[in-house]
């Protein structure tokens, strides 16, 4: 869920992404003065993040996967990651949590150049990754600063049990709220609560039709390498502000014009040659050679029509909304039914869903080596979504952050060999 | 170890140590043979609550890989290289057919490698029962306590209904009896390592509890009880080694040979986290709960005395306060840190543990294997020259 428009990207800018680039703008500006201006800053995750709960008490977040992956793509990940390991960190280890600990190493200068405040508060949402919680107590240990934990309990046989929501609840009233308050040197309004909820559920919303756009032929946007751009406000600090309300309708807006022309996504390299492959892909980009690894699918007129990355900050499209009627409810829900919070099962058969309702071609795994949470049982998932399906699966592996493990040419000769495969497979079904 | 001949142990290590080993289980099919319709129900490491399974006429078996006494033939085609080995030999085990005398898994919630593990069991064996064992992260009776218990009673709920006993509280209470003698053994055992230990090395300690892994609480005790009595007609002196505890091999275990090399290097093991799981509760679990529910009260031990290790939330007080206290009770002079290959819980750990000792000013040294390391002289190597330098300068 990368927040800048890169320089790289040649193509003309939608409306939507000068928005989105201002808000990123501004959202660094003001952690940039928040100690001056008294503000509070909260860091917290993106899967299960609480941020309504964050921004109605007046704090600001800061969400250290998007300052790593954000570094990934400025190419400075390497460099933090190596100074995390030269300071004990294991190379076995998640390379976000080296990169971010590299970057404070560094002085903590966040991706507009602006140095990012040190925390009040740790909010430790414990959602769908064990690294998580050795995350913060790393930096728990590094700026003695207080941390709340929010255990969201895993959806293991694919479903939200009532215990498991007043369990999340639960941990919300009697440490998580008390705990935000504190920092916030004020009570939670939940009017306040409610309306940034109302707001949050309106983006949603828009969110959503701008994926099902991709059920269209062609494809009006990619849901993997374009869809982590429009996840970027809705995953990050914005949801529940103004400014996402407005960035969702106006990218919805957008997408449905670009899908009434009949176009097909914007590509690093400008419009999308002609769509020829409808793929669905699982887990997440690799951030330091994000474009490099785009221009495998997109110069062969690959489109991703779905993927699974970009539902880890929440699964809109399987109905969920954040709701102002259920407030605390309904961020318990929200947490628990992030995507790497479901059970390997549920996984596939989400996969299943996308290759057929989006009409795909076939599925491609890029399995990261950080990654625990997705990556270990993709190759069952691989299997058993093939024969699911029977389409075919592709599988590549790198990192996300850590540019050692970007095979590139391998990477390049895998991604050409499964889109002939493809081919192969169009022309015996055709004769 | 000494020959089992003119060992008084040597009859009883030597029976732990063929249980260990066995990757057969033929034990176990022994048992299921001779107990028809009670369930077999392995569980992963670290912890799971085997008084409750032993309360429902289970017999709950530790899982803790393959070893070095396995050869993984289908379990690689599993997992990509960059995890652990400890998943690649426990499907091993389950498509080759060793676990087929098993009715059922858990996977505790200690990493998200058994988590996906679990999943991937659901699919792969979908005939046979499968708990994912969501540990509380929240430590507050009220809020963890409650959905703790109640994670319990569900899984007893699940078992009960594939043909375990129903949950009963007299039957619990007997099982918890048990577990908690079971506890003190493994105490008096513990406290002769640390007394003594020329009278029963780490490797041996090790294999007798890990055999407890595969047995009723009951009968764990007994060989423990046996194993401390025969290790006390040693006639046995002490060695000039460096008191170590070694930490970080809670999950997959490092193979015998290298525990036995550690000690060759010049290392007394006086703690280590090998077998944390039956060594979790730190104390009794209480016989009587105020709610009259001793759900509660498995729920409370884990909660209130559960040990302080990578997979638990450290909320209150520092990373690494336990580890310095081990040290000092146990009045080590080092630490090895002995990690499995991209395990994370461990590795994310170790950083803070490392300085947590290093402000402390306990040296310490680090290495890491895989469960079926083969080549152990870079270790011994490195065991060795930690041992000198701690028994020259008292510091590595
Ligand atoms: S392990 Fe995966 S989900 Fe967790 S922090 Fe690393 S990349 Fe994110
Ligand atoms: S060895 Fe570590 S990473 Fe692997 S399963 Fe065990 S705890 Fe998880």
């Amino acid at each position: 869920m990368s927040q800048t428009k890169p320089s790289e990207n040649k193509a003309a800018k939608d409306a939507s992404q000068d928005r989105q680039k201002r808000m990123i703008a501004g959202h660094f500006d003001k952690l940039s003065r928040a100690k001056e201006e008294g503000k509070k800053v909260v860091y917290t995750f993106v899967p299960g993040n609480l941020v309504e709960l964050i921004t109605s008490l007046g704090m600001l977040p800061v969400l250290p996967e998007i300052n790593a992956l954000q570094s990934g793509m400025r190419k400075l990940s390497g460099g933090f990651i190596n100074e995390a390991e030269r300071g004990g960190h294991s190379e076995d280890v998640c390379a976000y949590v080296k990169c971010d600990i590299g970057m404070m190493k560094k002085g903590n200068i966040g991706p507009t150049g602006l140095p990012l405040p040190e925390p009040d508060l740790l909010l430790l949402s414990y959602t769908g990754c064990f690294t998580f919680m050795k995350w913060f107590e790393l930096l728990k240990q590094h700026y003695k600063c207080p941390v709340v934990m929010l255990h969201v309990p895993y959806q293991s046989n694919g479903e939200i049990t009532e215990e498991m929501r007043a369990y999340v609840v639960r941990q919300l009233v009697d440490t998580v709220i008390p705990a935000l308050e504190a920092v916030a040197g004020k009570k939670l309004d939940p009017t306040v609560l409610a309306d940034t909820l109302a707001r949050s559920r309106e983006a949603e919303h828009d969110l959503v039709k701008v994926w099902e756009s991709a059920k269209h032929r062609p494809s009006p946007i990619d849901g993997y390498f374009g869809g982590v751009y429009y996840v970027g406000p809705i995953f990050s600090a914005f949801r529940g502000g103004e400014d996402a309300v407005a960035y969702y309708r106006e990218l919805r807006s957008e997408v449905e014009a670009r899908m009434a022309s009949g176009e097909g996504p914007v590509t690093p390299d400008g419009p999308s040659a002609k769509e020829r492959y409808r793929l669905v892909v699982e887990g997440p980009p690799s951030w330091t050679h994000f474009f490099d690894f785009w221009r495998m699918f997109a110069r062969e007129g690959a489109t991703v029509v779905a993927s699974t990355y970009t539902r880890v900050g929440g699964l809109y499209d399987g109905g969920f909304r954040h709701d102002p009627e259920r407030p605390l409810e309904s961020l318990a829900d929200y947490c628990l039914g992030c995507y790497t919070n479901l059970s390997l099962p549920k996984r596939v058969e989400l996969l299943e869903r996308y290759v057929r309702e989006y009409d795909a071609d076939g599925f491609m795994i890029n399995s990261v080596k950080s990654c625990n949470s997705f990556s270990v049982g993709q190759l069952l998932m691989l299997r058993q979504l093939e024969e699911r399906t029977g389409v075919a699966g592709g599988f590549v592996e790198s990192d996300l952050v850590d540019p050692r493990y970007f095979g590139k040419a391998n990477i390049e000769n895998r991604v050409q060999s499964f889109l002939q495969m493809l081919d192969a497979r169009r022309q015996r079904s055709a004769s | 170890m000494s020959h089992p001949h003119d060992d008084p142990a040597g009859a009883v290590l030597a029976r732990a140590r063929a249980l260990c080993e066995d990757m057969t289980f033929a034990e176990v099919r022994a048992w299921k043979g001779a107990n028809p319709g009670r369930l077999v129900i392995g569980h992963m490491p670290i912890y799971s609550p085997r008084p409750l399974l032993e309360a429902l006429g289970c017999l709950p078996i530790a899982i803790h890989g393959g070893g070095d006494q396995l050869e993984i033939i289908r379990g690689d085609s599993y997992f990509q290289s960059y995890i652990c080995h400890i998943p690649r030999s426990t499907i091993e085990l389950a498509v080759s057919g060793r676990l087929d005398a098993f009715d059922g898994m858990l996977f505790p919630s200690i990493c998200d490698v058994i988590r996906n593990l679990g999943g991937m069991w659901q699919m792969l064996f979908p005939e046979k029962y499968s708990a994912y064992l969501d540990l509380p992260q929240n430590f507050d009776m009220a809020v963890g306590g409650r959905f703790y218990a109640q994670e319990l009673r569900r899984i007893a709920g699940e078992l009960t209904a594939r043909g375990a006993s129903a949950l009963d509280q007299a039957r619990l209470r007997d099982a918890i009896r048990d577990e908690n003698a079971r506890r003190a053994a493994l105490r008096a055992l513990d406290e002769v390592r640390v007394e003594t230990p020329w009278l029963i090395r780490a490797s041996e300690a090790y294999v007798a509890a890990r055999a407890g892994g595969l047995m009723l609480a009951r009968e764990h005790t007994a060989l423990l009880q046996e194993l401390v009595a025969r290790v006390k007609e040693r006639d046995a002196q002490p060695y000039d080694n460096v008191r170590v505890v070694v930490t970080g091999s809670f999950c997959e275990q490092p193979p015998l040979d290298l525990i036995v090399a550690l000690e060759k290097a010049g290392c007394d093991i006086v703690d280590d986290d090998f077998m944390l799981g039956l060594r979790m509760i730190e104390g009794d679990i209480d016989e009587e709960r105020p709610s009259g529910d001793l759900l509660d009260a498995l729920a409370a031990a884990y909660l209130e005395r559960g040990a302080a290790t990578a997979s638990r939330y450290i909320g209150a007080g520092e990373n690494g306060a336990a580890l310095l206290q081990k040290v000092k009770d146990c009045r080590a002079d080092g630490v090895v840190f002995a990690a499995a290959s991209f395990c994370d819980p461990a590795l994310l750990d170790q950083p803070m543990l490392e300085a947590a000792l290093g402000a402390a000013g306990v040296p310490f040294t680090s290495f890491k294997f895989a469960e079926n390391t083969g080549q152990f002289q870079v270790i011994r190597e490195q065991a060795g020259a930690f041992s000198d330098s701690v028994k020259l300068w008292g510091a590595a």
